[in-house]
């Protein structure tokens, strides 16, 4: 994980040097009146005249110590910034990432137990269609639909979401966590369904069902815990998904969020608030796939971390 | 199933045949993806085809047309004599045809996609092979290299790109390029790690073979039938990640049509005209879903073993 951590920081630094000289990340010296002398003042200011070893550590040694710099763009701090934005990611991709597995899961496992019905083939042309569809549109489409055409949703502001009561709130979050959450309840039912019907088809299955037990009973007691070990393995890939979704989804409802941010950042060429927030959702992802192996150990006692 | 029966037992009549061809349809669409197949070849078609398909030019501008809607809106055609034809699906704010735009902006999308899908796939392929084949250092690298790519958020990666390197198709590409061949090594790797193990293999190298003609003849056959299950769950993906990076105004230039971009025209107007972002969608949609459906086919056709992945 560490390892990780640090190729990750590898690539980002990398990133700011792949074109040529990083002071044309920070400035954009042509049509500007800055001459050589304040370049190369800039140039000793940001230590990019030292040897890119030590600033790829003097940086590295920055972040650990929770000093991301300064946005370029606004010329606040970075921590700032994304303390301020970070709750309103986090509760749309919690909420995403709830009715996302709640619904996603036990649908998998009805899609399995109805094999072949009429439900099975509705469910499985729902998950595939997920899976195909461009969020972003999904969210324009629904605006357009449920906000604009049919009025039954507020249409999506920038600051009409904090002051209302909680049904106020909560008729915000429906489109964008629907919208965000179809994803990852088609690929949780996709997974979820192979791994059933795999687990069904086994022998210790079969002999639970001649012994006499019940079907709901052996789907709850045997198959069920067996059937979770994938769904699992993937929440944290789906998480990841999640990152990229969030962005956009983010970009389409207008939500004051971390995603939001990250593409204002490209227009305003801030580099730093950009690589605070990718390096915000790497330790994040990493973190979440550090608990997905955890809980593997929890739910499957036949594997253990050695 | 019963009809094979009965054609066994006695030649069915001509009636009884009309009666049955319904079923016998259905019966053909479930095993073969006709559906899917019929929109890719359409697709396809508008691809090469393009100044065939399309009626006009998909930058001429009449702002007389602007915001006109889909031919079956008659109450604005009748009502409005600056215009002389109607538009199939629309025009947008420019007064830009729409159908012709979705036709060029298919020829951008597909071929965006497809060759970043051919790059990626020969890199991924021979990275993976080789990965598995010589080990070591080399292997310990690669993979460690394919999970820190796994652990970066991608789109944020690519805003981070357009920052430093800029935009353009051909940074498009290689973005699209990194983000296919990193998914292919793992898999190839894997399979690669088993088919070393195999007698013939070894024979090959007790004969003299060198190493690349190992990989080559002995190890790339083996591992085709898995990278083209890979590539066709793979090209879908490549579609929409395209769309979204160009609707987030880092994909393909804005100058030229591609779906992404359509839909980021559109989403300022959707009270007066859903038209102009609701039909490129639609066939990043169609086309995506053809592509996933056909994936899967040819994956649970060759190898239910890979029926994990994704």
């Amino acid at each position: 994980m560490v390892i990780s951590l640090i190729g990750a920081t590898i690539i980002v630094f990398g990133l700011a040097h792949a074109k040529d000289d990083p002071i044309n990340v920070f400035i954009r010296a042509e049509g500007y009146a800055i001459g050589p002398e304040q370049i190369a003042a800039l140039r000793a200011k940001w230590g990019l005249d030292r040897p890119i070893i030590l600033q790829y550590l003097t940086w590295l040694s920055n972040i650990a110590r929770a000093d991301l710099g300064r946005s370029v763009g606004t010329n606040r701090k970075v921590t700032d910034i994304l303390r301020e934005r970070w709750p309103a990611t986090m509760q749309l991709a919690v909420a995403a990432w709830i009715v996302g597995t709640f619904v996603g899961i036990p649908l998998g496992i009805l899609s399995a137990m109805q094999r072949a019905s009429i439900l099975d083939y509705f469910l499985r042309a729902f998950a595939l269609s997920g899976q195909s569809v461009p969020a972003f549109w999904v969210g324009i489409v629904g605006i357009w639909i449920f906000a604009v055409y049919l009025g039954w949703l507020p249409v999506p502001t920038f600051y009409g979401r904090t002051d209302a009561g909680f049904w106020g709130q909560f008729q915000y979050f429906i489109l964008p966590v629907l919208v965000l959450a179809w994803g990852p309840i088609a690929g949780y039912l996709r997974i979820t369904r192979s791994a059933m019907l795999e687990v069904m088809d086994s022998e210790y299955i079969k002999l639970a069902r001649a012994k006499g037990m019940g079907y709901g009973r052996v789907v709850a007691k045997h198959a069920f815990r067996n059937a979770l070990i994938q769904p699992l393995t993937v929440s944290a890939l789906l998480l990841a998904g999640f990152m990229d979704g969030a962005v956009l989804v983010e970009n389409v409802f207008v939500w004051p969020g971390v995603g939001q941010i990250a593409v204002a950042a490209v227009n305003d060429n801030d580099f730093t608030l950009l690589t605070g927030i990718v390096l915000l959702f790497t330790i994040l992802f990493l973190a979440m796939s550090f608990v997905s192996d955890l809980l593997y150990v929890v739910i499957d006692p036949r594997i253990r971390l050695d | 199933m019963a009809i094979a029966d009965t054609a066994q037992e006695r030649v069915p009549s001509t009636i009884e045949v009309v009666f049955r061809s319904p079923i016998v349809a259905w019966d053909f669409m479930r095993r073969w993806p006709v559906i899917p197949a019929f929109v890719i070849i359409v697709f396809a078609l508008a691809t090469i085809f393009t100044t065939q398909f399309a009626t006009d030019d998909p930058n001429k501008q009449n702002l007389r047309g602007s915001f006109a809607p889909p031919f079956w809106y008659d109450e604005y055609y009748e009502n409005n004599e600056y215009l002389d034809s109607r538009y199939l699906i629309g025009a947008d704010q420019h007064g830009r045809d729409i159908y012709s735009r979705l036709v060029h902006g298919t020829r951008v999308s597909i071929t965006v996609a497809f060759a970043s899908a051919f790059i990626g796939m020969t890199l991924g392929l021979w990275a993976g092979i080789a990965s598995g084949w010589f080990g070591g250092w080399f292997d310990e690298v690669l993979t460690r290299f394919v999970d820190v790519w796994n652990g970066l958020p991608f789109l944020l990666v690519a805003l981070v790109v357009a920052i430093t390197i800029g935009t353009g198709l051909h940074v498009l590409i290689g973005l699209l390029v990194m983000a296919t061949w990193v998914g292919l090594v793992r898999n190839i790797r894997a399979e690669v790690l088993t088919l070393k193990t195999r007698d013939y293999v070894a024979s090959a190298r007790v004969a003299g073979g060198s190493d690349f003609r190992i990989m080559y003849r002995h190890i790339l056959p083996g591992v085709l039938n898995l990278l083209m299950v890979l590539a066709s769950l793979r090209v879908g993906g490549l579609i929409l990640t395209e769309a979204s990076l160009s609707y987030l105004g880092i994909g393909v230039p804005s100058r030229l049509p591609s779906w992404g971009n359509m839909i980021s025209d559109g989403r300022e107007f959707l009270d007066t005209a859903w038209w102009v972002s609701f039909f490129p969608g639609f066939c990043i949609f169609l086309v995506v879903m053809s592509f996933n459906f056909i994936g899967d086919w040819v994956r649970d056709k060759t190898d239910p073993r890979l029926r994990q992945i994704r």
